[in-house]
């Protein structure tokens, strides 16, 4: 089914977004975010403590969620992904740049002007033991958002929670428990519960099966992909795990530094990546190989050193200083994220230099770490994938 | 009722290769809620110069078990029993001097999060320093050099000024690297890594698993590999173990493992895992329920009440048995070899693609 989904992406060029047939109402924009920016202050000096720095968390960002899509974000730590989530639920207030919902501005929307798109924008969180409130009963935290909002559902409210329950794979007998009766992954379950009580549009969900064991990940993943189609909820899922962002998403979004690298269809991303770092993220995810070919199929590309402070990020390209391909160029002039030829229509790169369009195994490895290249050298039958 | 079958009866000898072995391993913790048996019964063998990776999701036992080894564990709340072997010395019954000499020299640790195993209130260089004066009875100038030689092997740029430096002010994977040079500063026979690259993003972490890899080849210590990350474990190991509620129930080597699995519980982890080429028309098969409590395990074979094969066994073998791993190549399944093969075959394998 979602096969088809992606398939469909091919007729629409200008958008980031490209359509999505599966919607209710077909392809039309939700969350449109343009030029994004959040800058933590650092504050520091003696004796008067003042502003010396910024945190560039997030730095310009575009992105638009289509109704009824599961659009993924992806990236490493410190990359912005999760800062883009809280942007976008307006837990942060942005430092530049729009959000609009709907048509409707809600970059700096007040409290007030917020509160009916609150009950269409839900959140939910990582982690499942700090995320609910241990003195509440399950019933209370999931009649939350409704009493707040003032809901009466026609049935009232208990009938309406223990419904939720039920579609969330619980036992609806347990309204009465207190979350620290419940294992991690049930604890989400009632995280996406409460979600799901006001029936919203829009769910971003922030890294929301990352804490949880792999069996029950994968209870979670079905349980969310089951919401999405059912419900057509759109999903902004933010995640560090590209398997699992592969799974879940329509259209995925790689982030780097608080930038958009690239963004496309999933599988212009994951079979036809353009960007060097999604190359290098796709590569560096461990495998199983279940074929039983002892062969590398995949590329192997190990980067040297860690993704650089957001404090002080570099010019121009942000990934240029652990790149292979960085000339005099990416540190001048920073690429705009655009369509380059060859590429699907929406799926859009930042690079100056891009790569071929593949993520089969190169000739020759590109092992930028020192000590691995070092070592590599003297003991040239290591490396295990890379032979 | 249970019958626990302990495996062929008294300790099955050393094989005569291995550079550590445990048999019949039972480590439990008293608590306030009643006695926890985090570990049951558990038997291994490493041979010198290969990786162990054992698997198994948290509250399994892995972890336990090689803090057992090392001998880090609580003795005030902590009953052990069974037999640690390593290169001949018995390790459960050592006293402290005794596993003093060893931790660090003989047998390193890679804990977790190198933020809270690293001290920070000693520089990078004393602190990787430290363990080869004591073990080695080095000068402190040559023990110096001997860390600043180390930091640049794991590749720390500039190491001499780096040494200097305290652990804040080292990135994530600069710590781990800083972590990896002070386990194999003494060049250790057997070096326990525990979920060394689970806090770290995933490019770093491709770096340092293909650093571990190529300085086991420049050292040649024994790995023993824990992670929950089977894909991480299939980049490392040569063995896999498969840890489910305190014991072992699936061994082998990688191959065997991974491509003709035959615990239920493997099946599970396998079909549960979204990988980067898996077939997006096939949903997860995620293993139903969740992973008991070691308070009040399951008996029989602790995984039956999460197994959907348990109508294959017929009768109440499941759980009044606990089925018995093999020291080599198997499963702990009451399921027979035939069933086995077809049940993978037929039912999970498909769902692989």
């Amino acid at each position: 089914m979602k096969e088809e989904v992606v398939d469909v992406t091919k007729d629409e060029a200008t958008l980031p977004a490209p359509r999505d047939a599966a919607a209710d109402g077909p392809g039309e924009p939700l969350l449109v975010v343009e030029q994004l920016v959040k800058h933590f202050p650092v504050k520091g000096g003696f004796p008067i403590r003042r502003t010396i720095g910024a945190v560039q968390a997030v730095d310009g960002i575009d992105l638009t969620v289509r109704v009824g899509e599961s659009f993924g974000l992806v990236g490493e730590s410190g990359c912005g992904k999760s800062t883009t989530g809280r942007l976008i639920t307006r837990l942060l207030e942005p430092t530049g740049g729009k959000i609009s919902y709907r048509g409707q501005d809600i970059t700096h929307a007040s409290r007030k002007q917020l509160a009916p798109i609150r009950s269409e924008i839900q959140m939910i969180f990582q982690d499942p033991y700090s995320s609910l409130n241990p003195r509440q009963t399950v019933g209370k935290i999931i009649s939350g958002p409704m009493e707040i909002n003032g809901i009466q559902p026609s049935g009232g409210r208990e009938e309406r929670v223990r419904e939720l329950l039920e579609i969330v794979g619980l036992n609806p007998e347990h309204y009465n428990r207190f979350p620290h009766e419940f294992s991690g992954g049930q604890r989400q379950r009632i995280g996406v519960a409460r979600a799901l009580a006001l029936e919203p549009k829009l769910i971003v969900a922030d890294e929301p099966v990352s804490a949880l064991d792999v069996s029950i990940q994968a209870q979670v993943v079905n349980l969310l992909q089951k919401v999405q189609k059912e419900l057509g909820i759109a999903f902004l899922f933010i995640a560090h795990d590209l398997a699992v962002v592969r799974h879940f998403s329509h259209r995925v979004a790689v982030m780097y530094l608080g930038k958009i690298i690239e963004v496309g269809d999933r599988d212009s991303i994951y079979t036809r990546p353009r960007h060097p770092y999604t190359h290098a993220l796709l590569s560096a995810v461990p495998e199983v190989n279940l074929d039983g070919t002892d062969e590398a199929q995949r590329e192997r590309i190990r980067l040297a050193g860690d993704v650089p402070s957001p404090i002080s990020p570099p010019s121009g390209c942000r990934f240029r200083t652990r790149c292979w391909k960085a000339q005099d160029k990416c540190a001048t002039q920073e690429p705009p994220l655009v369509q380059i030829s060859g590429n699907r229509p929406g799926h859009l790169t930042a690079c100056h230099f891009p790569e071929e369009p593949t993520v089969e195994a190169r000739e020759e490895d590109i092992v930028l770490d020192p000590a691995l290249a070092a070592l590599e050298d003297t003991q040239p039958k290591t490396g295990g994938a890379g032979d | 009722m249970t019958t626990v079958t302990k495996e062929s009866g008294a300790p099955a000898p050393a094989a005569e290769d291995a550079f550590l072995s445990v048999r019949d391993l039972h480590v439990s913790f008293r608590t306030e809620d009643g006695v926890v048996r985090a570990v049951d019964g558990l038997s291994f063998d490493l041979r010198r110069g290969r990786t162990l990776g054992i698997v198994g999701e948290s509250g399994s036992g892995k972890s336990v078990t090689n803090l057992t080894i090392l001998g880090l564990h609580n003795p005030m709340f902590t009953t052990v029993e069974g037999e640690i072997v390593l290169d001949g010395q018995e390790l459960i019954t050592a006293r402290e001097p005794e596993l003093e000499k060893l931790r660090g020299n003989k047998v390193a640790m890679i804990f977790q999060d190198p933020l809270t195993a690293l001290s920070p209130y000693y520089t990078v260089g004393r602190q990787i320093a430290e363990p080869f004066m004591k073990h080695t009875g080095a000068s402190k100038k040559a023990a110096w050099e001997r860390a600043v030689e180390m930091l640049g092997k794991v590749g720390i740029p500039h190491p001499k000024e780096r040494a200097k430096d305290y652990p804040h002010q080292f990135s994530g994977g600069m710590r781990q690297r800083a972590m990896i040079a002070m386990a194999l500063v003494c060049d250790p026979d057997l070096l326990i890594a525990d979920e060394p690259t689970t806090a770290l993003d995933v490019t770093v972490q491709a770096q340092i698993l293909d650093l571990l890899k190529d300085l086991q080849q420049e050292f040649g210590s024994a790995i023993v590999f824990i992670t929950h990350d089977l894909g991480v474990i299939a980049d490392m190991a040569d063995d896999i173990m498969v840890m489910y509620a305190g014991s072992a129930v699936e061994r082998g080597t990688v191959d065997e493992v991974l491509r003709s699995p035959q615990h239920p519980y493997t099946w599970g982890l396998l079909n549960s895992m979204p990988r980067l080429d898996s077939d997006l028309g096939t949903p997860l098969t995620p293993i139903p329920g969740t992973p008991p409590s070691l308070l009040t395990p399951p008996s029989g074979c602790r995984f039956h009440p999460r197994c959907g094969f348990r109508g294959e066994v017929g009768g109440t073998r499941c759980v009044d048995e606990q089925p018995l791993l093999p020291l080599g190549r198997g499963g702990a399944c009451h399921l027979t070899a035939e069933q086995k093969r077809t049940i993978f075959i037929e039912q999970i394998k498909p769902r692989l693609r």
